[in-house]
């Protein structure tokens, strides 16, 4: 709906408290349309927010100071398509206050980083997709912040892509640098991210560490053998079998494990794998986004 | 000037230059002062009077057009591509972003200028076979063109800062023609009396004065232009100008970047 002299509002987003901590990798999760750009917008000074305050370094959000340590990767980003890697590192280099002296050598530090160094005097037009992702990523550690947001990093990668975004990213946690990215793909959240939030409708539905949301919640543990038969041993466990190739995969309560591997040993049958069961972040995922009632973020 | 407006403003300039349109357009104008040229050769004794209206009249309308269709999409363009994104969430402050805009497009007008009266000066050498002290007043002709489109830049980029580019264009390309006749709305609100009295009178100090500024006839009849009338206009440009990028920095502050 619009109105005739003023666009009406919109609510975008409710009220989200969060806390990240240095040197991890957070995960912005949500769905198309949750709010995770527009959080990150807000971050970064491009949007204004109605009400409440961000601090980022300790600082409010706002401050050029700021900005001097961070570092932003738009969602499929658009560069001046006339220049070159080099000319566009330039630039922001200047821009960001990185000193003339020692300018060019860390342009050419951030673009052996980025596995650009062979085409830095090609135009930005030229660049595919994946190149200009990691042209952004140069963009974003250029001036060497202590903090990175990534919008939608891995967007429209191919895996190849994917993964050496993913690669470049680890790299950067090994440095000390804290990174906050939002993603809508879980896998790669999964991966990478030492704590993840979900975010859904402009609201906060969940967040905690990954080992924690993925954790064995459920009790039960997944036994792998070898074989196609499933003893009735097994079956009086209350096991649910799936046969896939050579191997059977149960799922029994956790309590009954030892149970099942003397069963398993009685029968001669080769064992390969115990595993806890746990709950994918996808299932987490999922089920937060079906839940409408909002979880409080607090995070240690 | 701080670092970051004149690494804007060499990046806007860096633009223009790059950009193919911006060459067109030199070329046009170099064709049209040969066009000048020809008229000179086929007019008599009224050569130098053709080439230096022709000429300077060629620089002013293309040395507009390029304010006025680069202008707009300055800052327009920057947030459809999301270009500006990267430059924002770094310490840049919107008001240097577009300060520094403002002056990267003024330095293409400028040397644009510089390059199309090159042409105008040769044309006339070409005509008149010699220069004449009086051709200096060509120069402040040109000063006054270029004050010009600092005004027009400024305008755009106030427009550009909260309309489309085609409105935008619009409204530049209008306050130009209006403020061409700003003479003639002056003395028709001196004429006129009462409520559209004071319409008229705001209306004719608020459009830009570029009737002050457009002094090609006079030069080309060989006529001084008055230092104190050089002062005023500076000034008066000065200000406008000042006027102009004020409003489109308080607008572009405030602006949400969807």
């Amino acid at each position: 709906m619009v109105g005739f002299w003023h666009k009406r509002p919109k609510r975008a987003l409710h009220p989200i408290h969060l806390t990240v901590e240095e040197g991890e990798i957070f995960g912005f999760l949500g769905p198309n349309g949750a709010g995770k750009t527009t959080t990150l917008k807000i971050l970064m000074g491009l949007v204004f927010p109605t009400g409440g305050t961000a601090r980022i370094l300790g600082r409010n959000w706002t401050e050029p100071s700021v900005k001097a340590q961070i570092g932003f990767l738009p969602e499929q980003p658009y560069f001046y398509d006339y220049l070159t890697a080099h000319e566009l590192l330039e630039y922001y280099g200047q821009l960001s206050g990185v000193p003339a002296k020692g300018r060019k050598q860390r342009i050419d530090e951030v673009l052996a980083q980025v596995g650009l160094t062979d085409v830095k005097g090609v135009h930005l037009r030229k660049f595919s997709k994946g190149m200009l992702q990691r042209a952004g990523i140069a963009q974003a550690i250029l001036h060497n912040p202590k903090l990175l947001f990534f919008d939608e990093p891995m967007s429209g990668l191919d895996p190849l892509g994917r993964r050496e975004v993913r690669d470049l990213m680890e790299q950067l946690k090994q440095e000390g640098k804290t990174i906050f990215f939002s993603t809508h793909i879980l896998s790669d959240a999964e991966s990478l991210c030492d704590r993840v939030a979900i975010i859904h409708k402009g609201e906060l539905r969940g967040v905690g560490a990954i080992d924690e949301l993925t954790s064995t919640v459920q009790g039960k543990v997944e036994v792998v053998w070898q074989g196609t038969q499933i003893p009735a041993s097994m079956k009086a466990l209350g096991a649910d079998c799936h046969i896939t190739g050579d191997r059977v995969r149960a799922v029994i309560a956790e309590r009954q494990q030892d149970a099942a591997i003397d069963a398993l040993r009685r029968e001669h049958i080769r064992l390969i794998a115990i595993t806890p069961l746990r709950t994918s972040l996808e299932a987490y995922f999922v089920e937060k986004l079906q839940h409408s009632q909002k979880t409080a973020g607090t995070l240690v | 000037m701080n670092t970051r407006i004149l690494s804007i403003a060499s990046n806007t300039f860096r633009e223009a230059v790059r950009d193919r349109v911006l060459y067109n357009l030199i070329a046009f104008a170099l064709l049209l002062s040969g066009a000048a040229i020809f008229v000179g050769q086929i007019s008599i004794n009224i050569e130098r009077l053709v080439v230096v209206n022709l000429g300077l009249t060629a620089v002013t309308m293309f040395g507009i057009v390029i304010a006025i269709f680069i202008g707009i999409g300055l800052v327009s363009k920057e947030i459809e591509k999301r270009t500006l994104y990267t430059v924002l969430s770094r310490p840049v402050r919107r008001w240097e972003f577009v300060v520094g805009k403002f002056f990267g497009l003024a330095g293409t007008l400028v040397v644009n200028t510089f390059f199309m009266a090159i042409g105008v000066f040769g044309a006339l050498f070409y005509v008149a076979q010699k220069f004449s002290a009086a051709d200096l007043s060509i120069l402040v002709a040109l000063y006054f063109i270029v004050l010009e489109f600092l005004i027009i830049c400024a305008l755009a980029l106030l427009f550009s800062s909260f309309s489309t580019p085609l409105l935008s264009a619009v409204f530049a390309f209008s306050l130009f023609v209006i403020g061409s006749f700003a003479d003639d709305l002056r003395a028709f609100a001196a004429a006129t009396h009462g409520i559209a009295g004071w319409f008229a009178t705001g209306a004719a100090y608020l459009v830009p004065n570029f009737s002050a500024l457009n002094v090609i006839s006079a030069v080309a009849h060989q006529q001084q232009i008055g230092s104190q009338l050089i002062l005023v206009n500076t000034l008066y440009t000065l200000f406008y100008t000042a006027m102009a990028l004020s409003g489109a920095v308080l607008i572009f502050d405030r602006r949400n970047l969807k």
